[in-house]
């Protein structure tokens, strides 16, 4: 299992994930970020494939490749530089968060490299993708149904979070910009000032 | 040595993500940190279930229940967003002060 050609794939598939994980921060538009990002989980994906984890690496990939062809559109509803012709750095506190991810790292890598992990691979032929399915619906199974009801209560959440009617009225009631300076006067428009579409039901909310 | 290089991999992802989730002033870029940490714990994840506990289902099991909690955390990571757009048409996050003294 562990010939030399695999570790090396092993590698460079490693190499790339890491690097593409950089460029997300480093390159000039969230749109290029966010399918960097889709790359470094696809490199993943296909670890999971050589490290005999068909069905994870496969629902990796599919999964990933949907979720950032979502995330690239709300890159672009959010982002006022998606086209990267203008350097991008939007960062704060950027010397902490060198040093913490640093940390992170080195303290990490010296567990791994410190410590001696048993080494019992998977057996060349076993049907893992049968043993997952069998495990899924088996003894796992309250597990699995957790994570269903999970998954369900996140869709009512996330809706009911984005939704434009608010607990208490319209979501956007009284919204003010932020101001270019701290503490400045409102940026860019305030709700009730011109009838856009949606804005039709509640003039004269107070700002 | 295939599994301390996967998660030597692993490692340097979650350094990363942590930067990232730390350093971004954009809400999405900072959810792209977040994903990133998320990645490393999967490919960790795959690593010892592949070389350490010898095909364990229960190993499968978790990188699945990585991927939900990946799933989770963009769904209702970008409804926050939304959420914080429409109160403060803001899309950083400076602009979030409310909770300060």
């Amino acid at each position: 299992m562990t010939d030399p050609v695999t570790d090396l794939v092993l590698l460079l598939l490693t190499g790339f994930a890491v690097w593409t994980g950089w460029r997300v921060f480093r390159v000039d538009s969230m749109v290029r970020a966010s399918f960097s990002l889709m790359l470094s989980f696809i490199a993943v994906g296909a670890i999971g494939l050589l490290l005999s984890a068909p069905y994870i690496g496969i629902a990796t990939v599919f999964m990933m490749a949907v979720e950032m062809m979502v995330m690239a559109i709300f890159m672009v509803m959010f982002m006022m530089n998606p086209a990267g012709l203008n350097p991008m750095m939007m960062v704060h506190q950027h010397g902490v968060s060198i040093a913490a991810g640093l940390a992170a790292f080195l303290g990490l890598g010296a567990a791994i490299l410190l410590s001696a992990p048993p080494s019992d691979p998977v057996p060349p032929q076993a049907p893992v993708v049968a043993q997952l399915g069998h495990e899924l619906l088996g003894p796992s199974m309250l597990i699995f149904e957790t994570a269903g009801v999970t998954l369900l209560a996140t869709m009512v959440g996330a809706v009911i979070l984005s939704s434009r009617q608010g607990r208490h009225g319209a979501a956007d009631e009284g919204s003010r910009p932020p101001g270019l300076t701290a503490g400045g006067a409102p940026a860019g428009r305030t709700p009730g000032e011109e009838g856009g579409p949606g804005h039709h039901h509640h003039h004269g909310g107070h700002g | 040595m295939t599994l301390t290089i996967v998660l030597l991999g692993a490692a340097a992802l979650i350094g990363l993500g942590l930067y990232g989730a730390l350093s971004q002033q954009s809400f999405v870029m900072l959810m792209m940190g977040l994903e990133l940490m998320l990645n490393g714990a999967l490919l960790a994840t795959i690593g010892f279930w592949s070389r350490a506990i010898g095909g364990m289902p229960e190993g499968q099991l978790l990188a699945i229940i990585v991927m939900a909690v990946m799933a989770v955390e963009m769904a209702i990571g970008f409804a926050l967003i939304v959420a914080v757009y429409r109160k403060r048409q803001a899309d950083m996050t400076e602009s979030l002060g409310t909770l300060k003294h």
